[in-house]
């Protein structure tokens, strides 16, 4: 039979039927189409997004804060990932056997987390940087409602012997006081972040790309010698302990590279543990305070003086009266031994004879001879707080103020520029710029005084040690020894204060050929005695003598063992 | 000509699923790099952690204190030493 002739196609339809159809099945066939192309070109980048937030995930990925060390490599600073355990208070739920666990890990009594639990909504730290092997244990115990995350905290293993040079990071791992903050920028890492693909079970499979590469941060490698410090530390303890001095502070100097080697304040603190920290434990007095010097300043103003061929140590000066008057104001000196040699002006610390020598210069050249040794500038060692101290313009200089500040009063500096501007006797002349970090080949110095004068004025220093100077405490055995004492009023409320003093030291060795400069400063002595040659000379003494035994320094004296005059011989300087 | 459609889509299965097994090869070789990348991580902190500890155990206060209590050692004083110049030795002689 013939389809067509099918009895069932017989009758005829009406054509607006297949018509109908034809229109609606082609319709269905557009709608589908412009869905398809909705989805495929208008709205592929949200579709395409949404399917790989399904699988991608983008992590962080951190980064370490860099090591300080010494610069011998031994770590200074280190930081150690550590973590917090933080809790969303309602939807914590433990038993009471899991409060005592937790509890116990965490070294707090159980009240007190319930305490912190219900004085908290939606987010509450219950401690912060537990060590690893604790939070993991904290996570075995399986709580609802306890996360934790990780963070980094820093360890100082020096502790208080350099807490002020050092400083220390707040929680955020950012530097906040000392090295920590000045060379923040070099120290500290960037996190980056890279996106990966993972299975069902949440391992990654596939690395997609990498957003930001995690920069580590560097290491700093300092000048400091951790081995120096601590004996410069431990040494000023002593001193303090003994002249019962409200504080003090100290800064080994190597006079070839201008490197700080130790750098030590008191009182100190523990960096690693930092509650109830006060001011004075924070200051770090080397870079930060200042003080006027006395008598320490004397040799600048005999150095400009021979530098300017005006004397030489021979010269003698009229100090025969023991005292001078300048206006209204009188100079005195303590003790009168007749009209003395420039350079037992030096010996026996004359401030008649400093003043008559500086009263003899133009003040122009004055204010450019402690301009030139850096007084009234910053060091410029990044460092924050550094002090510049006080010089002031010498147009306004009066003579009693250019007398006074021959012998150090009217001018303030900080112990660290003290100990710098002691470089250009230790040198030949050369004031090398300071520096924190590790130096492998020294910079370029600025000659302040010619070679001649330089050794000129340490052979006066080094008379100011031997009996018969203000300091034969001050000497070494096996050493040529040169300093000088610095002791001074101190100032308070606009005047000065008669019973409190600063005791200092500022001097350099082996004498023949300088390596070391060493400035000692105790801040209210209170023990009776207050001359730095007592008090501070000692010190001086002790920290000298091991450090050249450290760095293998051959002796440069006879090894005779130092006779001591007995007590009350030396020269007190006047004050 | 249906023969060779033939070898052509046997060759096309082989190459499919070698591609989907040498995928999954890269993606358990990756996990395990990713593994050992955590491990380097883990060894990294550890030995931190180590510095520290050898840092504070090797203290110089410490190490002073230890010699001069326990060990009883002393520094010897000026009197007991002779210091040993290389150039003075052989004018010694």
């Amino acid at each position: 039979m013939n389809y067509a002739a099918s009895p069932v196609l017989a009758p005829h339809l009406p054509l607006w039927r297949s018509r109908l159809l034809l229109v609606l099945i082609a319709g269905g066939f557009l709608v589908l189409a412009g869905r398809a192309v909705y989805l495929q070109g208008l709205n592929n980048d949200f579709l395409q997004q949404k399917g790989q937030s399904r699988y991608s995930r983008v992590l962080e990925i951190s980064a370490n804060r860099g090591k300080i060390t010494d610069r011998r490599g031994e770590a200074l600073a280190i930081s150690t990932p550590v973590k917090s355990v933080w809790a969303i208070p309602e939807e914590v739920q433990f038993s009471s056997q899991q409060r005592a666990k937790l509890a116990a890990l965490l070294e707090m009594p159980p009240r007190e987390i319930d305490k912190r639990l219900n004085d908290a909504t939606g987010f509450v730290y219950l401690k912060r940087q537990i060590s690893p092997d604790v939070a993991e244990r904290v996570s075995e115990l399986r709580i609802a409602g306890l996360f934790q995350n990780r963070e980094y905290r820093r360890y100082y293993p020096g502790g208080e012997v350099m807490a002020q040079v050092l400083g220390f990071t707040g929680a955020d791992d950012a530097g906040q006081d000392g090295i920590e903050l000045a060379f923040q920028s070099t120290l500290a890492g960037k996190s980056g972040s890279r996106r990966v693909i993972k299975d069902r079970l949440g391992q990654i499979v596939e690395d997609t790309e990498s957003i930001r590469e995690a920069q580590n941060g560097r290491d700093l490698a300092l000048s400091l010698d951790a081995k120096l410090q601590n004996l410069a530390f431990s040494q000023l303890k002593l001193a303090l302990d003994k002249h019962k001095a409200r504080a003090g502070a100290i800064v080994v100097l190597d006079a070839r590279t201008g490197e700080v080697l130790a750098l030590a304040n008191l009182p100190s603190y523990n960096p690693n543990n930092r509650s109830r920290l006060s001011g004075a434990q924070l200051r770090n007095r080397v870079i930060t305070d200042t003080f006027e010097p006395g008598s320490t300043l004397k040799p600048f103003t005999v150095a400009l003086a021979v530098d300017l061929g005006r004397i030489t140590p021979e010269t003698m000066i009229a100090t025969a009266s023991g005292s001078l008057a300048i206006g209204k104001a009188t100079i005195h000196d303590a003790h009168h031994f007749g009209d003395m040699t420039a350079a037992q002006v030096i010996q026996r610390s004359s401030n008649v004879g400093a003043a008559r020598i500086a009263l003899s210069l133009p003040t122009e050249a004055m204010w450019g001879m402690f301009d030139k040794v850096g007084f009234g500038s910053a060091p410029r060692l990044g460092f924050p707080g550094e002090a510049s101290g006080k010089l002031r313009a010498f147009k306004n200089w009066r003579p009693i103020e250019q007398a006074t500040m021959s012998y150090g009063h009217g001018i303030s500096v900080s112990l660290l520029q003290l100990a710098h501007a002691y470089t250009i006797f230790a040198s030949d002349g050369e004031l090398i710029p300071l520096s924190l970090l590790r130096v492998e080949t020294p910079l370029p110095g600025r000659q302040v005084i010619s070679p001649a004068t330089a050794h000129k004025l340490r052979d006066m220093l080094e008379l100011a040690v031997q009996p018969g100077g203000t300091a034969p405490a001050a000497r070494v055995m096996g050493y040529r020894v040169a300093g000088k004492t610095g002791t001074a009023h101190k100032e308070e409320n606009g005047g000065y204060a008669k019973h409190k003093y600063v005791s200092s030291f500022v001097g350099l060795a082996p004498a023949s050929a300088p390596r070391l400069v060493i400035a000692v400063m105790l801040d209210e002595p209170s023990a009776g005695q207050y001359y730095g040659g007592a008090v501070a000379a000692p010190v001086f003494s002790a920290v000298m003598g091991g450090a050249l035994r450290m760095l293998g320094v051959p002796p440069d004296a006879p090894l005779k063992p130092l006779e001591l005059p007995s007590d009350g011989s030396e020269i007190k300087e006047t004050v | 000509m249906a023969r060779l459609n033939l070898i052509l889509l046997a060759l096309l299965t082989a190459c499919a699923l070698g591609l989907v097994t040498s995928q999954h090869q890269a993606r358990k070789l990756f996990a395990e790099l990713e593994r050992e990348q955590e491990q380097a991580k883990k060894l990294d902190v550890e030995w931190g952690q180590l510095q520290l500890e050898q840092s504070t155990w090797a203290m110089h206060a410490r190490i002073e204190k230890i010699a001069r209590d326990r060990l009883h050692m002393s520094v010897p004083d000026a009197k007991r030493t002779q210091v040993v110049l290389p150039a003075a030795t052989e004018a010694e002689r």
